[in-house]
């Protein structure tokens, strides 16, 4: 149980993360509460930040570190808020802990490989495959293995599954599938929203010819393609086939600024395929890329890397919306097709890979806080000091990109103290 | 530390991959050291209870645990006042070299002697002046009475902070007091806003603890985070005081440096020094503050630069800024002639030309358009907007009001470039190629809003005076803002304790204005709060030791009160430095750069990291083991190398590693220790360096690098080869290339043969 002074921080991304760490560091106790096995959200599945084209991990790894040293921050993974009840200065949550069903004291991933079950890559947007006993990132945060229950149960009589378990536990690693979900309670004097983003469901396009066509993958695809630890192990390459790239297309304002998917914008599309673009040229010294869109918004200091990237003259920007795109079934080509949003011109090209610009969608649109919170319509979630009195921080609130979202998780630090004030 | 007890884990396929006995022996009869236990897993309950007691029974105050990775299970080997060193053998010896092969044994000996060597010489002194805790002060400054100032002094206040406010204006309210309306931030975000500052200037002025004072200046601000003190000169005479205020040579060179790339020696703010203790005048007011937040903003870029647009030229040229102050006093008139204006032309990404490309964009000016479009329209229903722009942009939620303005049939938006602004016939003529209509064309209208970008005013101005060693001013990025690290450490300056806020640090909407206020000022609290307990802020948060001057031996060679990232440390007359130790990182880099080696902390010093250096079995040549020392720096490299590990990847087992705190804290006299003891080779491995350097620490990378430069040349004239030397920078994600890049430099190193000053 906590006093009543402390901080609840819901969602261990980059935000949720540094709520947390600006809140401890400033003299709060904090309770962070992350669904996932791992800490860093969707950052930890990106390749690189734009303009600095620098690894999250080692911004990841700074926190980490902050974290580790820091005792008055209690990290809760696998673990969702269930209840929460009272008012600011005074709530009362209810936290179900999910067990990894794995305890190896600090993930060593030996015998891992030996896993007779794997199970779906949801971290690769199941692109591939993973042992259902597995450490979920190499830079994970806590470092420790997490196995699939289901997955096991189904094979827990065999032989095959018997002789790993007992390899495991020579090295050191047990598996317990007996172990159970705990509630656990705390006392919290201020709560701060911070569960982040999904991508938009790029299916829902039909034109863009997502889920029909393997080449057409979505921005958030690229980043896995691209990354070190991703499915490829960084080489991109057409899903359908393993070849390299010649031609790439990047199709912004996939489903977004349309009153009939997402009419907002989500601000940071332009900017990440402009990154994802220097990725592709990066591997492919004669690759062609053509981004269509619509206006290109690269706001501040993002216009610097804009023009950066435009002066790479295989890099081709075209203003033009994208209506569909199709597949030569012999090829496997694909071809886009659009028109010039000012001009009414028709504007196209056949390419080797689509990227759809997919836009960011509130996580608490499906998921929202167990407590009577306000929301806009689209699903971010507002502050309501005379209601629910729960902060939002970062994406949940409004598309951002990274610096941003700690910034505003910065602020979001300060209202808790604000709340917690003794 | 006195008594040291070692323990050695053999779990993890350690005891089969070691000779643990050899291991044993290092400690016991090699160091002699009074304990020395193995087990698989220390980490586990049982096992730390055992260390826990062995400390009280045994009397230790330092521990040396050989097994995992420092990075691993910190928080379970820490324990309340003892020292704690980590011996990496499993990332970084066993998952990366053979099992059970001589050489792997070696560097896991090594590694150990490395790791009791730094335990026993390591102490805990200096302790944090303990008489530096009553005097920290936590009241927090703002600089700035803008809607982002005014945030920040509110935010303090609620959060039970003292507050000083300083605006330079007679009133408070800024830019946002002069706004007529808003654009939205509401749902449904199609309508506009009121401005609704006056509430919050009015709950500002009646916060007892927060102290305003308007129509004033930070005429000096002299100290270190908790021990500030802010001159206040009231009264607004500043422009005829002296000329450190006004950076004028500074705006020229923002002039000449737009766009162009090659002038960045330029674009740095002038030298400048805080005025000196006799200048101060007698009606300055003295404040002891903790930390500051400098909120104040922007100033919209000088229209006489868009001549070509009729900037400066014409009467009915006007910028969205004059726009604004017309629709706040009423109607919305023609400057020309006082007539109503039905219609005007409003153009956007002005700076944005063949000559001169837009460096940044000021991100909110579409949006300003967007909003004067439609209070224009709302003014005078006859009148039509034309609105033409290269990208319009409406990023979130805005699109909704973009959307909603698009609506309006007399909004007319075009994309085009404006290449003229001319009078004719009693009205404008604006002229466009590149439009729509695929043609040039000339628009008539009666008035035209130029959207001006926004200039940080630390291109105009130092704001703050401070009396540091290296300059008055806040250092500036390239595009004037005074920040230290964009993505990832968005309110620090490379001045501790001193935050930047608002519209100075980026150009932002009146909501980000607001949040940033808030999250400033959380900075500002945790660092008067951690200065308070003697720690280190952000990247070293918490860490208690400092630096020690033994300034019997300096030679006021200055160099440390230069090369400080963070300008630290300042100067007497004659030269001495005088360490501030709450403006402290403690990241070394002075350590690195004292040559006369008098700057030390308690672990971590010329001869603490002197004595892991010798501690290492340097075998002579005749075994053919070359050996390479590598420094590398803790925050990425490190990481990155223990990844190596991770994924199993292999490499030459000659090399030692001893982590810097950074690699810009890396001093010379290593090498030389190094080459004394017959090292073979020397790597450097660290941070990104340049524009978008990673370096936790600013300039620790770069520097290290010209420090590196210059000792190549010494070796040269030695007639000793400088390959011998290598800087690399990696990224924390570079861990797959690692591999290659020793193993190719031990290549190198074979064929050069052994270090001729071997023993």
């Amino acid at each position: 149980m906590s006093e009543k002074g402390s901080v609840l921080v819901v969602g261990g991304g980059i935000s949720g993360i540094t709520t947390a760490l600006e809140a401890a560091e400033a003299g709060r106790k904090v309770v962070l509460v992350e669904k996932e096995p791992y800490l860093g959200g969707r950052v930890a599945r990106m390749n690189k930040y734009f303009p600095k084209l620098c690894p999250p991990t080692c911004g990841l790894e700074i926190n980490f570190k902050r974290l580790r040293q820091n005792p008055d921050i209690k990290v809760y993974t696998l673990s969702q808020v269930e209840n929460i009840s009272g008012e600011k200065g005074n709530y009362k949550v209810t936290i179900k802990v999910n067990p990894r069903y794995v305890d190896d004291r600090s993930a060593t991933t030996q015998c891992v490989e030996e896993c007779p079950s794997e199970i779906d890559n949801e971290l690769n947007y199941n692109m591939d495959k993973i042992k259902a006993v597995r450490l979920p990132l190499d830079m994970a945060y806590p470092m420790k293995l997490v196995a699939d229950r289901d997955a096991l149960e189904k094979i827990k009589d065999s032989d095959e599954y018997n002789k790993f378990a007992s390899e495991c536990e020579k090295k050191g690693i047990k598996i317990n599938l007996d172990d159970v979900p705990k509630t656990i309670e705390e006392n919290v004097g201020s709560i701060v929203w911070a569960t982040g983003w999904q991508p938009y469901d790029a299916t829902k396009l039909d034109n863009l010819g997502f889920g029909k066509y393997k080449d057409v993958i979505t921005n958030v695809i690229m980043e896995r393609l691209a990354s070190q630890n991703g499915p490829t192990n960084g080489q991109i390459t057409r899903p359908s086939d393993g070849k390299k790239v010649e031609t790439v297309a990047f199709v912004q304002c996939a489903g977004s600024r349309d009153e009939n998917y997402l009419p907002y914008c989500s601000g940071i599309c332009c900017l990440a395929s402009l990154k994802q673009a220097t990725y592709i040229r990066d591997q492919y010294p004669d690759a062609k890329i053509y981004i269509f869109y619509i206006d290109l918004r690269s706001h501040g200091r993002f216009e610097e890397f804009y023009n950066r990237v435009q002066k790479d003259e295989n890099i081709i920007l075209i203003k033009g919306k994208i209506a569909k795109v199709t597949e030569d079934p012999q090829t496997k080509d694909l071809i886009v097709e659009g028109e010039n949003t000012d001009t009414g011109e028709k504007v196209g090209t056949k390419v080797d890979m689509v990227v759809l610009a997919t836009g960011i969608v509130p996580s608490t649109k499906d998921e929202p806080a167990p407590i009577d919170a306000t929301y806009d319509e689209f699903g971010f979630m507002l502050e309501d000091p005379a209601k629910s009195g729960i902060h939002p921080a970062g994406c949940v609130k409004k598309p951002m990109d990274v610096g941003s979202s700690l910034s505003d998780a910065t602020a979001a630090a300060l209202k808790a103290l604000i709340d917690t004030v003794k | 530390m006195e008594k040291i007890g070692v323990y050695i884990d053999t779990g993890y396929g350690i005891g089969e991959a070691l000779d643990i006995d050899a291991l044993k022996d290092v400690a016991v009869k090699e160091y002699k050291v009074p304990l020395c236990k193995t087990r698989d897993y220390w980490c586990d309950e049982d096992a730390v209870g055992e260390i826990k007691s062995d400390i009280e029974k045994e009397g230790l105050d330092g521990l040396v645990i050989a097994g995992t990775s420092p990075r691993v299970h910190r928080d379970i080997f820490s324990f309340e006042g003892i020292y704690v060193e980590r011996v990496n053998l499993r990332e970084q010896v066993i998952w990366c070299h053979p099992a059970g092969d001589e050489d792997t044994q070696m560097l896991a000996e090594d590694n150990l002697r490395m790791g009791i060597a730094r335990a026993k010489k390591s102490s805990f002194k200096p302790l944090f002046p303990e008489t530096l805790d009553e005097d920290i002060d936590k009241t927090i400054l703002v600089v700035g009475g803008g809607i982002t100032g005014i945030t920040a002094a509110q935010g303090a206040a609620d959060a039970g902070y003292k507050v000083v406010l300083v605006e330079k204006e007679k009133e408070l309210g800024g830019w946002a007091a002069k706004m007529y309306k808003y654009y939205p931030v509401t749902s449904p975000y199609t309508e506009l806003e009121g401005p609704d500052i006056e509430s919050k200037i009015e709950a500002v002025k009646n916060n007892d603890r927060i102290k305003i004072y308007t129509g004033s200046r930070i005429f000096k601000l002299q100290g270190a985070p908790g021990l500030f003190d802010a001159y206040i000169m009231p009264d607004g005479d500043w422009e005829n005081k002296p000329s450190y205020l006004v950076y004028e040579a500074k705006k020229a060179a923002l002039a000449s440096a737009e766009g162009k790339e090659d002038k960045k020696e330029e674009e740095k703010p002038p030298e400048t020094e805080a005025p000196k203790e006799e200048e101060i005048p007698a009606d300055a007011f003295k404040e002891r503050v903790g930390a500051a937040v400098l909120a104040t903003g922007w100033r919209p870029d000088d229209p006489n630069k868009l001549e070509f647009l009729g900037g400066g030229k014409f009467k009915d040229v006007i910028t969205n800024i004059q726009m604004e102050e017309m629709a706040k006093n009423g109607a919305i008139k023609r400057p020309s002639d006082g007539k109503e204006v039905n219609s005007v032309v409003f153009l956007q990404s002005l700076r944005e030309n063949e000559e001169n490309p837009l460096i940044y964009c000021s991100s909110v000016c579409d949006m300003v358009t967007l909003k004067q479009a439609r209070y224009l329209r709302e003014k005078n229903p006859d009148a039509k907007a034309y609105i033409l722009y290269k990208n319009l942009r409406a990023p979130g939620q805005f699109e909704l009001f973009y959307k909603k303005t698009q609506e309006d049939e007399n909004i007319f938006f075009s994309k085009g470039n404006v290449y003229g602004v001319e009078e004719e016939g009693g009205g404008l003529v604006v002229k466009v190629k590149d439009s729509l209509l695929g043609e040039d064309i000339k628009i008539k209208t009666d008035m035209v809003v130029l959207g001006m970008g926004m200039v940080p005013v630390t291109l105009d101005s130092s704001v703050l005076n401070l009396d540091y060693r290296q300059n008055a001013a806040v250092p500036t990025n390239k595009f004037g803002y005074p920040d230290s690290h964009f993505v990832c450490f968005p309110y620090e300056t490379q001045r501790t304790g001193i935050y930047s806020a608002g519209c100075i640090r980026q150009a932002m909407d009146h909501a980000s204005c607001i949040e940033d206020g808030l999250g400033a000022t959380l900075k500002a609290i945790q660092c008067v709060e951690l200065t308070s307990q003697g720690k280190a802020v952000s990247p070293r948060a918490g860490d208690t030791t400092y630096p020690e001057f033994f300034m019997q031996r300096c030679t006021q060679c200055k160099r440390c009160t230069e090369e400080c990232p963070f300008g630290a440390i300042n100067e007497d007359e004659k030269a001495n430095p005088l360490p501030n130790q709450t403006r402290c990182r403690r990241c070394g880099i002075c350590l690195g750069a004292c040559p006369e080696r008098i700057i030390s902390f308690g672990d971590y010093s010329i001869e603490v990291i002197g004595s892991m250096i010798k501690a290492i079995n340097v075998p002579d040549e005749f075994e053919e083991k070359p050996r390479i020392l590598l420094f590398i720096c803790e925050n990425d490299a490190y990481p990155a190398l223990d990844m190596t590990g991770f994924h199993r990847m292999q490499y030459n087992a000659w090399i030692r590693v001893i982590p810097m705190r950074c690699l810009g804290s890396m001093h010379l006299v290593w090498i030389a220790d190094a080459l004394a003891n017959g090292f073979d080779g020397m790597f450097l491995m660290g941070c990104e360096k340049g524009d978008d350097y990673q370096c936790h620490f600013v300039k620790g990378s770069e520097l290290a690098g010209i420090r590196m430069e210059k000792i190549k040349e010494t070796l040269d004239r030695l007639m000793l080869e400088s390959e011998r030397i290598r800087v690399e920078t990696v990224s924390i994600a570079d861990y797959n290339k690692i591999p290659e890049m020793l193993d190719e430099f031990a290549e190198k190193i074979e064929e050069l043969g052994p270090n001729p000053y071997k023993v």
